[in-house]
């Protein structure tokens, strides 16, 4: 909502500056979204008389014209408006002005003949082009010819105009509806400076001919709890007088004609939305409030042909829908030039119907914003008998006697009760019932004390936000200021703060992660159908919005690789080819419409480029599989997990065949590591990248083992190689299950030192090396000791993998 | 010549050629020619058994001295030789220091994650657990539980991913306080929490704006919480972030779900004594406010008894406003120059 300081002048004595103002009611009621002056730098712009016009010599769209300004002689303008005339009171920018968008404008030449500034349309003054009256969008502003009257050429023209005047645009919450109205804003200015607004006031006459003769109002109370009409004969339409257009413009609002510009000065007045109709060209003498069936047709103001939905709320006669109630009329009972006879309604609808009505249309006028926020039920029918006064004095009408009244829903004023002690618990003050009595005098809210220190509180109709203890809190708060309050910590008993062990497991995987040479990402959760259904360690069902915002991100991911592979995209797309990532976050499994999805917290990496980048004295590195498989062998030993398996998996979809494992702990399938199929690759325009997922929350209910301590022992550990020829197809596992399984209590460690597979070996074999280290925690080892183990070790391998030990 | 004058001219000799070797080779070389059993200082000693026997005493200690002479001068010499073979290994081995040194491979966490990391630390220095909840919620739970009834203008105020009627993607954190608030056992003490997360809304994507965004939202219950405890708590949050000579103001707001509520801002530089309040560039960080009573009666709390604050915060914004990120969606296009660029540590 827009606020012309001028506007608020009417109601209140305003003294101090306007940011000054602007501060005050940031810090006590609603936020400042913005604060100018509407005349900005402009200057030397006055009021002008046009005394002749003559054809340019040189051209055929430009004419010459002589324009009293005030000044001894008259000047010379050259203009291109199509609307010039003689006798018209227009505005000129005089030579050394200053008008809209910090233009100046000087003295020159067009086509040869002397030009001494400029007329002006309202555009090129700062109004905008969707404010300014449209019957001048073509040429210059020209003022009326009743309004021109009290003009003296050579006055300002910026103060005629009323831009001389300071903006506020008020950033209004859901709850302070009442600020949608110059009469709210006035009591909100009102308490913050400590001052009572003084109200507009009008006199309404009637004719002695009763309005319900005229016509008939039915509404039921559920969606027209309040709804009235008058009925306005024999009007004259026209433009409105300045003094109430450019009130209008200054607060944003383009002036139509007198009619409906009344209506919306008592929508910025009093925050009630009013409509008015064409009386003649209603289908009966009739109006009735009803709920829509679906797919009614109605064309709106805005010329649309529309369809409603089943419950919005309609006005209509004969039953012929004429209006979408609360949100915007129809072109069929439109006021127009030709327009004699009015029936001007006032009503509250039900909130939510407008709301809705509202959404479906994409229409969020002026007035559906104050039904769905709410108005003030005091003013309904003030701001009818108002609306008919200025229509009786602006376009000489004849107000017919009486409202015609459907519904009437009367306020009845909640009484709240608070203490003070109460209030001071909650902010932790120390007011005074005094304190807090002045605090609600300056609101405008009668109250009574008890004995004690309890307040009853009244709370008058334009403060229908208010409806609990705690409402009234704020109020003191924001008004005694906030910036008065303690500043202090919670005292009480102690809590223990503290990860849980879910929340040092996700810590500890990241930091590991970042340890071994991966920088976190965070991607986007949300993404394709296509993307969501690749990687997934088990099958999941995403879970798919109803109303995407956009392609790329329609449903939940299956799998942070598909994220990573985004991003390793965007990054190859800018020349960043070496990237090591992670990201720890959550994966969806969809469960039906009713119930939460499972949310699973999945861990992910991808390598490609180089792990180790260039540096003057060695060469990158390119990463592979067991680049990635370290990272993840020693991130799972981190986190307390030995009974890891890598097992072969050919048939992931989007992996490499034979680059491609599952990870077990113990028999849990967890996740998985390989190369990235390169026809996936492909697809997401990326490099050889290879990338592991895996389910923590699978691997946080397995069992762990912590940190223990193993005696170092004090005798010397014995190391023996191993050598062998086994088929192409065993894998390293294979063999190090039997070592294992056979090596001995001793047995302390086994490492591959060699693999092989060439032309010294048969091409259906590898070779494959192993070191074994024996070591005894009791006593030295001798060779007999260790003799025996091998043997054992030798024997199983070559029954149970025949593999010849070299 | 005497043996006497015989030794003196060794002396001579020997210690010239000492002095002139240039090897611990050549060195080596002379203490065996000199001071070796064929040498000639034995043999003057060898010699001493044809003198008079009143001579034998001097000579012998004379030859003695040389001996020892020798042998100290040789020490000497070596030692100079080692140092001088030492100084031109060194030399040698000198390398230029100001080449960089061997890359070595470091990740780095988030920016955002950082930023959460450090909140979750402060509060549970003070006492605070840190609470997760589902990211796909219940309309329930994100929106009547907060105060927000069906209809409510304050929902427009959040544009919503729906799944289902009555699923959505969650616009807040905050319905994870309506979860615990409902589970806490308050004869156990107070609940105190924050909440930090992945939250979405139904954007589109721009420079300020993001359909996936973080939150950390608190929650404090308990019997005596007042609004000076929020904005003395509010105040640590602001130390902890952007430094100790910051300062903070409320102003009035509006969120369903808290009554008072505010707006909190930031002081973009330091405030001392000595500033001017018109000086002083508010930031808008965050919002706050005390738990509406509906809220705590919805989750079975009984707002006479017990009462306290909320306040939601967005890393987010605090990153963009900490490191002057102009474009939100930096944070999740994970260009590796922007990761690499938020590695300080301690």
């Amino acid at each position: 909502m827009n606020v012309s300081l001028n506007w608020l002048r009417d109601y209140l004595p305003i003294t101090i500056p306007a940011n000054e103002l602007a501060e005050k009611i940031a810090r006590t009621a609603v936020e400042i979204d913005d604060q100018y002056h509407l005349a900005g730098d402009m200057k030397k712009i006055v009021i002008a008389r046009v005394l002749s016009v003559e054809p340019h010599p040189d051209s055929d769209h430009l004419v010459i014209t002589q324009i009293d300004a005030g000044e001894d002689e008259p000047l010379q303008i050259v203009t291109g408006a199509p609307n010039v005339a003689v006798g018209q009171t227009v505005v000129l920018a005089k030579h050394g002005s200053t008008v809209g968008d910090h233009k100046k404008i000087r003295r020159g030449k067009l086509r040869g003949e002397v030009s001494n500034g400029m007329l002006v349309a309202l555009q090129e003054i700062g109004i905008d082009d969707k404010v300014s009256p449209k019957n001048f969008e073509e040429g210059i502003w020209v003022f009326n010819e009743a309004d021109a009257k009290s003009l003296v050429p050579g006055e300002d023209a910026l103060t005629v105009l009323g831009l001389r005047d300071d903006i506020l645009e008020l950033g209004i919450t859901p709850n302070r509806a009442d600020m949608l109205s110059m009469n709210g804003t006035a009591w909100e200015v009102g308490a913050i400076l400590d001052e009572v607004p003084t109200l507009p006031q009008f006199e309404l006459t009637e004719s002695s001919v009763p309005a319900a003769e005229a016509i008939k109002v039915t509404a039921p109370a559920d969606l027209a709890p309040k709804y009235g009409v008058r009925v306005v004969k024999n009007v004259k339409v026209a433009d409105s007088p300045l003094w109430l257009q450019r009130r209008l413009w200054a607060m944003g609002i383009r002036p139509i004609s007198n009619v409906v510009d009344v209506t919306n000065l008592m929508l910025l007045t009093y925050g009630q939305p009013l409509h008015a109709f064409d009386y003649d060209r209603l289908p009966a003498k009739e109006l009735t409030v009803r709920a829509a069936e679906a797919n009614e047709e109605l064309t709106t103001l805005d010329g649309v042909e529309r369809r409603t939905q089943a419950g919005d709320i309609l006005v209509t006669s004969a039953n012929q829908p004429l209006m979408f109630a609360g949100v915007m009329g129809g072109a069929s009972t439109e006021v127009t030039a030709e327009t004699e006879n009015v029936v001007l309604e006032a009503a509250i609808f039900e909130p939510k119907a407008i709301r809705h009505a509202a959404r479906d249309q994409n229409l969020h006028s002026e007035a559906s914003q104050r039904f769905e926020r709410g108005v003030n039920v005091d003013d309904t029918f003030k701001a009818l008998d108002h609306a008919a006064a200025l229509l009786a004095e602006l376009a000489q009408g004849e107000v017919l006697a009486g409202r015609v009244i459907a519904q009437d829903y009367a306020y009845q004023a909640p009484s709240i009760a608070i203490t003070v002690a109460k209030i001071n618990h909650v902010l932790g003050t120390d007011l005074t019932v005094e304190t807090v009595g002045t605090i609600f005098d300056r609101l405008g809210f009668p109250y009574q004390v008890d004995a004690g220190d309890r307040f009853t509180v009244t709370i008058p109709a334009r403060r229908w936000d208010i409806k609990i203890p705690a409402d009234l809190i704020e109020e003191v708060a924001r008004i005694y200021g906030y910036d008065e309050l303690p500043t202090t910590l919670p005292v009480g008993e102690m809590t223990m703060g503290g990860l849980t062990g879910k929340q040092h497991f996700l810590r500890a995987s990241r930091h590991v992660l970042e340890g071994l040479g991966m920088n976190q990402a965070i991607s986007y959760a949300l993404t394709t159908p296509a993307k969501a259904a690749r990687f997934q360690i088990t099958p999941v069902t995403p879970v798919v919005l109803d109303y995407p915002m956009s392609q790329d991100h329609q449903v939940t991911r299956g799998s942070l690789i598909t994220s990573l592979l985004d991003d390793v995209a965007y990054n190859l797309a800018h020349k960043q080819a070496d990237l090591a990532l992670y990201e720890q976050g959550r994966v969806f499994d969809a469960k039906g419409d009713d119930t939460l999805p499972e949310e699973r917290e999945h861990l992910a990496g991808i390598l490609t480029g180089h792990l180790q980048t260039a540096s003057w004295d060695q060469k990158a590195q390119d990463v592979d599989f067991f680049t990635l498989k370290g990272i993840v062998e020693q991130l799972l030993t981190n986190l307390g997990f030995t009974d890891v398996h890598f097992v072969a998996n050919r048939e992931r979809p989007d992996m490499h065949p034979g680059q491609t494992a599952d990870i077990f702990l113990g028999s849990t399938l967890v996740g998985f590591i390989g190369q990235i199929h390169p026809q996936t690759a492909q697809d997401y325009r990326i490099k050889q990248t290879f990338a592991f997922e895996l389910d923590l929350t699978a691997m946080l209910a397995l069992p762990r083992e912590g940190d223990h301590y193993d005696v170092i022992s004090r005798f010397p550990s014995i190391s023996r190689d191993l050598a062998l020829l086994v088929d192409r197809d065993t894998t390293s596992a294979d063999v190090l299950a039997l070592i294992k399984a056979h090596g001995g209590a001793y047995l302390k460690s086994v490492t591959v030192f060699d693999v092989y597979t060439g032309d010294k070996v048969p091409a259906d074999k590898k070779s494959l090396a192993y070191s074994l280290t024996f070591v005894s925690p009791e006593t030295t080892l001798v060779d007999a000791d260790i003799n025996a183990a091998m043997d054992r070790i030798n024997q199983a391998l070559v029954e149970q993998l025949a593999a010849q030990v070299r | 010549m005497s043996l006497a004058e015989k030794l003196d001219q060794l002396r001579v000799t020997a210690l010239a050629e000492i002095s002139a070797s240039d090897s611990q080779a050549d060195l080596n070389q002379i203490r065996v020619k000199w001071l070796g059993k064929k040498g000639p200082i034995t043999e003057v000693l060898r010699g001493m058994k044809d003198l008079a026997p009143a001579e034998r005493p001097t000579i012998g200690a004379k030859a003695n001295e040389l001996r020892d002479t020798l042998t100290q001068a040789i020490g000497d010499k070596q030692a100079t030789l080692a140092a001088a073979a030492l100084a031109a290994q060194l030399a040698g081995e000198t390398i230029d220091v100001t080449l960089p040194g061997k890359p070595v491979v470091q990740g780095q966490p988030h920016v955002l994650q950082q930023i959460i990391e450090d909140l979750e630390d402060q509060f549970i220095g003070m006492g605070y657990q840190i609470v997760e909840g589902p990211e796909v919620e219940q309309d329930e739970y994100n929106f009547k539980r907060m105060n927000l009834p069906e209809d409510h203008p304050a929902r427009d105020m959040q544009d919503t991913f729906y799944i289902s009627k009555s699923l959505l993607m969650r616009t807040q954190t905050s319905p994870v306080q309506a979860r615990t608030l409902e589970q806490h056992d308050f004869s156990k003490g107070p609940l105190k929490m924050i909440s930090p997360g992945r939250v979405y809304r139904r954007d589109t994507d721009d420079a300020t704006h993001s359909h996936q965004f973080h939150q950390v939202e608190g929650l404090v219950i308990d019997k005596h919480i007042t609004m000076g405890d929020l904005k003395g708590t509010l105040l640590a949050v602001a130390h902890q972030l952007f430094g100790a000579d910051h300062d903070i103001r409320l102003r009035p707001s509006y969120f369903p779900f808290t009554e008072p509520s505010v707006e909190v801002d930031v002081s973009w530089g330091p405030v001392t004594d000595q500033t001017k309040p018109e000086d002083i560039d508010w930031i808008e960080v965050l919002g706050a406010g005390m738990v509406h009573p509906n809220v705590l009666r919805m989750a079975g709390v009984d707002p006479d008894v017990y009462g306290g604050f909320a306040f939601g915060l967005g890393p987010d914004r605090f990153a963009m406003l900490k490191h002057g990120v102009e474009d939100i969606r930096n944070f999740y296009l994970n260009d590796i120059r922007f990761l690499k660029q938020f590695d300080q540590k301690g």
